[in-house]
């Protein structure tokens, strides 16, 4: 079970009281009715599946209720961080590494 | 008496306290602190099981968890039958009954063993290749005898009487494996006053302790140390000690799945004592210390019983005081299997000779075996055990070739090395290296706050261990925000030390035999088994291990994992790191199901949700549905009606006079604020911002592909309040779905969302005699037809207490909804129950609501629809406000699929034959006269008998269904095809004027 940081909470708390809610900085556009078939087939349909850095969101649904976006690794299951949902997506991620080495 | 194989003198169990047990219906006796194993030997019994394929007769070949043989069944009472429970785990109690497993008719003699005969056929991959012809054969024949025969013990068939129990731990230091290593690393991030948990799977703490003679630790036996460190870790209030507790699976930021027998052991476990109790631990630092696991040799028949790790039988002999035979025979690859011929002879048991595949060992254990007169031989090998149901001799030769001599023997004690218990660490997910100079993999690159110390690190010698982990114990608490404290580090005054040992098949097991040495004794591999799989095209040691079982189940490849692989590493020409180790999967010995589920099971399973009214409901004898988590009441039935009767009494009545019904369950949501229309009219297809306060209007909720989420009647209560009611299913992901946006693409708007759905209880009075029924209690509103037309809502008073009162229906009758404070639920319903009487009203149930409806063509959003469904194939365009610029689905209900002809389309369907119901799911297709596969036009989705209508009823979604009204369609069903015209979905009151009836 994952510990999850809740940025509004400040606070790391067990998976348990999360959900995932796929992929973030997906924006939903201002002129809806006015996108074309593409563009509405990319927004809608296709998401990155990475291995490796993926920006997700999740809520913390038997916390603070707030939706939130988070950045974490799919190979290692690791957060490299969280933050609030209206914040840039971080471009400058800080290193984390996936391995320590051998002790 | 204890057992004829009972040494005076040796071990440690108290000689006073016996205990009775029974294996197999025959009566024998131990002592308080045996093992299953133990006492079974010390009676001289050695034949416990037989072998999953072949069906070979099988020992006890370990003192542990790693045991792969001695499977058992314990069986306390009918319901209480445990198969699979490990010989060498299970501790004994007076009464204790075991039966062997796999086996018919009796353990000695098993008809199964012709599967030992006919082996050739049972090779490597033969569940691939044997049973492939004929193809009808598989699933009659061939499938049906490999269930039966396969598996081992028998699954319990009476549900689980015993109840288990859950904890969650959280700890700064979690030490996993309370031997040397892990002692010693407790004690020292214990004394800093970090908090700690110490777990070992066995009921007294020591690890190889318990049979180490050659260990002294602070002037005392290492044993004796070990018990006075416990002691000392159990009197700190920071120290939480768990044995019987088996760290089973680490997980993702260190978390760590323990589970603890807690009454497995006792005779009779108290009824407050839980059988298991698993622990969730979380922990900041992990130090590993779960030691290592002794290799067997190789060799041709290596499985027979009597046959054993010398360590196991080292324990034995100075744990539980009982020799494993009267003339042992050793056979080892490095020094550990001297001591345990030392031991034994010191004890006064015969040791005919010790086998040493090496040329020229040299040390202290080799010097003292002679000094006591034991044969030692050196580059020699056992060619081959002799014997069935016991070893009765063992055959050496010269390594290299020469004459063979035959020596009897009763045991046969074996060692090839000890491998490192790496599980734990893989299951973190940390990678193994290969050491190439000890031929070992050991913890390499680590991927979580984790530590291994002591035998699993690879590390030798006691005082080694004691330093690694001590410092490593220090290191973990330190981590965690712990002050330096003064050392108080173990001395180690003498210690054993065992060199490395062999990998892979033996001489005289090698690729030019067809012997059955054993690999892995739990699956019944052997050597030719692997290498066979790499002639027949294996090169992964994954897909090794898959074509010949080898390492799988619940044995988890504890003894024969690295055998293997050294053997599929000779094949392939490769070195052993190349070819690589499999996955160590969780759990690391088998869980119950029953820990796991611990008290989450039967009623408190799932919560169960019921409403203020369910009370009253029950006392009238309503018969209750499961709706999601709630129970809703399904119908009322009076003495001697079955459903049909009552559901068609019900319907009849709410259209005569009046119905009483529980809509309590119904989603409730409160939108309230500044911009509380400008969310509705984004979240809803329907216009809001010219609903005036005190009108409803039903609304259609999208998701952003366009098709139909949710639906539900909305009452505007104020310019900037909404009454929101969404399907009793829905209601959660209705929440969900508006927080979601709300928070996410609508944060501008100033709105709050509250769920209100059990702050009110909900009373639906339908019918034509509904107001006449609800006027009398109603203050503060006025209910003329005027003053409150269908589809409003006001707020006043009922029986004294606040309501929102909606005028709306669901019958197509005159209705009203009477929301009022849960609290006051059942108390206003009784108040309307008896005003109803005077009309003969009826209460009627889900079923009735559902008839009702479907009479009317009201659908229902997940039994109409399925998610494919958009509003126009539902019939509900209307309900899209055409002018908007925006709402969520908008876009998708544009896409070009979704507006082309043809699509499925909601509409009503009556059989030709009006007594005819059809059935809900069934296909429906144009010409019942062609060719199967026939093409299937839609399906049915509600379909009732109408006994307002005198006929059955039903809707469907068909393919281009309004362009085929009064069209004839088929539903091909077993018993005969129906025919079936298509009709509007209003097959009651086509104008509406009993909604003002």
């Amino acid at each position: 079970m994952l510990l999850i940081r809740c940025p509004y909470c400040e606070e790391e708390r067990p998976e348990l009281e999360f959900r995932n809610a796929g992929e973030a900085h997906i924006a939903r556009s201002a002129n809806m009715a006015g996108e074309s078939d593409d563009d509405f087939e990319k927004f809608f349909f296709i998401r990155s599946n990475p291995k490796g850095i993926i920006y997700e969101r999740w809520r913390h649904m038997h916390g603070c209720a707030r939706f939130f976006n988070a950045v974490r690794d799919t190979v290692t299951d690791k957060f490299i961080m969280t933050y609030k949902a209206g914040e840039p997506k971080p471009s400058n991620l800080p290193k984390i590494s996936n391995e320590v080495v051998a002790k | 008496m204890s057992g004829a194989f009972r040494i005076p003198g040796a071990g440690r169990l108290k000689q006073a306290k016996t205990a009775r047990f029974n294996f197999d219906g025959q009566a024998y006796t131990g002592i308080e602190g045996d093992t299953l194993a133990s006492a079974l030997l010390a009676n001289g019994v050695h034949l416990v099981g037989r072998s999953f394929k072949y069906h070979r007769p099988r020992g006890i070949l370990s003192a542990g968890a790693e045991e792969p043989n001695a499977l058992v069944e314990i069986k306390r009472d009918a319901a209480r039958k445990t198969p699979n429970v490990r010989a060498t785990v299970q501790e004994l109690y007076d009464g204790l009954e075991a039966q062997s497993q796999n086996r018919w008719p009796s353990l000695s003699f098993d008809v199964g063993a012709v599967n030992d005969i006919a082996s050739p056929l049972f090779s490597a991959g033969f569940y691939y290749k044997t049973f492939m012809w004929p193809k009808a054969a598989w699933k009659s024949l061939y499938e049906p005898k490999i269930r039966a025969a396969a598996g081992l013990g028998v699954s319990p068939d009476q549900p689980d009487p015993d109840h288990y129990s859950s904890r969650y731990g959280h700890c700064d230091v979690l030490v996993l494996g309370g031997g040397a290593a892990g002692i010693a690393a407790a004690l020292a991030a214990a004394e800093t006053g970090v908090r700690v948990i110490l777990a070992d799977e066995q009921a007294e703490f020591g690890g190889s302790l318990r049979f180490e003679t050659g260990a002294g630790i602070d002037g005392q036996d290492g044993f004796a140390w070990a018990q006075a460190a416990i002691a000392e870790l159990q009197g700190m209030d920071n120290v939480r000690v768990l044995s019987r507790t088996t760290a089973f699976g680490y997980y993702a930021q260190n978390f760590v799945g323990l589970v603890e027998r807690v009454s497995d052991h006792l005779s009779t476990p108290g009824h407050d004592l839980p059988r298991e109790r698993l622990w969730q631990v979380r922990a900041k630092r992990v130090v590993l210390a779960s030691g290592a696991i002794e290799r067997h040799m190789v060799f041709a028949d290596n499985d027979r019983p009597g046959i054993m790790l010398a360590g196991a039988a080292r324990t034995y002999l100075n744990h539980y005081g009982v020799a494993v035979g009267r003339q042992v025979g050793v056979y080892t690859a490095n020094d550990s299997a001297y001591a345990a011929a030392i031991d034994l002879k010191k004890a006064g048991v015969q040791v005919a000779a010790i086998v040493d595949l090496r040329d020229h060992p040299t040390g202290p254990v080799i010097d003292e075996a002679r000094a006591l007169g034991i044969e030692v031989n050196f580059g020699r090998a056992v060619i081959r055990a002799g014997g069935k149901l016991r070893v009765s001799s063992m055959t050496v030769q010269p390594k290299n070739g020469g004459g063979e001599r035959t020596i009897p023997v009763d045991a046969i004690l074996m060692s090839a090395g000890w491998t490192p218990s790496v599980h734990l660490f893989s299951q973190s997910r940390g990678k193994v290296a290969f050491n190439d100079e000890t031929k070992r993999f050991v913890p390499g690159t680590y991927a979580q706050d984790c530590v291994s110390v002591g035998a699993c690190n690879g590390t030798d010698g006691l005082s080694a261990t004691i330093d690694e982990a001590y410092a490593a114990g220090e290191k973990a608490a330190k981590d965690t925000g712990a002050k330096t404290v003064k050392s108080n580090r173990p001395k180690v005054d003498a210690s054993e030390s065992w060199s490395r040992g062999m990998l892979g098949a033996a001489p005289g097991a090698g690729p030019d035999t067809t012997v059955k040495a054993f690999v892995d004794f739990q699956n019944d591999v052997t050597a030719k088994d692997i290498r066979q799989a790499v002639h027949e095209g294996m090169r992964s040691i994954e897909h090794v291990k898959r074509f010949t079982t080898n390492g799988m189940a619940t044995d988890q490849g504890k003894t024969s994992n690295m055998h293997g692989l050294a053997i599929a590493a000779e094949e392939l020409g490769k070195p052993i790191p190349e070819v690589g180790l499999t996955t160590f999967r969780a759990p690391y010995t088998p869980v119950t199901f029953g820990a796991i589920v611990s008290h989450a099971r039967g009623p408190l399973f799932d919560p169960t949700r019921k409403t203020a009214i369910h009370p009253w409901a029950e006392a009238q004898g309503a018969v209750f549905e499961d709706v999601g988590q709630w129970k809703r009441a399904w119908y009322f039935p009076k003495a001697g009606e079955d459903m049909h009767a009552a559901v068609d009494r019900e319907c009849v009545a709410v259209r005569k006079t009046a119905g009483l019904f529980d809509a309590s369950t119904l989603g409730k949501i409160e939108v309230v604020g500044p911009d509380a229309a400008k969310f509705m009219e984004l979240l809803y297809t329907n216009p809001w911002e010219k609903l005036e306060p005190g009108r409803c209007r039903y609304g259609i909720m999208l998701r952003e592909d366009g098709f139909i989420y949710d639906d539900g009647v909305v009452g505007r209560l104020a310019p900037d309040r909404f009454h929101v009611t969404t399907t009793t299913g829905g209601a959660p992901r209705v929440m969900n779905h508006m927080e979601d946006y709300l928070q996410t693409e609508f944060p501008h708007l100033n709105v709050w969302l509250t769920s209100i759905t059990e702050q009110w209880a909900v009373i639906a009075v339908q019918g034509p005699k509904s107001r006449d029924i609800i006027a009398p209690l109603v203050e503060g509103i006025d209910m003329s037809d005027e003053a409150l037309p269908h589809m409003s809502v006001r707020e006043g008073k009922i029986c004294g207490v606040p309501t929102r009162l909606f005028r709306m229906s669901f019958t197509g009758e005159r209705g009203f909804e009477v929301n009022v404070p849960a609290d006051y639920g059942q108390a206003v319903w009784e108040a309307l129950w008896a005003e109803g009487q005077k009309h003969d009203a009826a209460a009627y149930g889900t079923e009735a609501m559902h008839v009702l409806r479907a009479e009317k063509g009201y659908i229902i959003v997940g039994q109409d629809t399925d998610g494919t469904v958009t509003p126009n194939d539902a019939g509900l365009d209307w309900a899209v406000g055409k002018k908007k610029a925006d709402f969520v689905g908008i876009r998708g209900m544009a896409r070009p699929d979704l507006v082309a002809k043809g699509r499925k389309q909601l509409v009503g369907l009556k059989t030709k034959d009006p007594k005819v119901v059809l059935e809900e799911g069934a296909q429906i297709v144009e010409d019942p006269k062609q060719a199967i596969p026939m093409k299937m036009i839609g399906h049915v989705t509600s379909s009732y008998w109408s006994e307002n209508c005198g006929r059955s009823i039903a809707l469907a979604l068909v393919a281009g269904g309004r362009d085929r009204m009064g069209d004839t369609l088929y539903v091909p069903m077993p018993n005969g095809v129906i025919e079936v015209e298509v009709s509007s979905m209003v097959f009651f009151d086509e104008t509406g004027g009993r909604l003002n009836g």
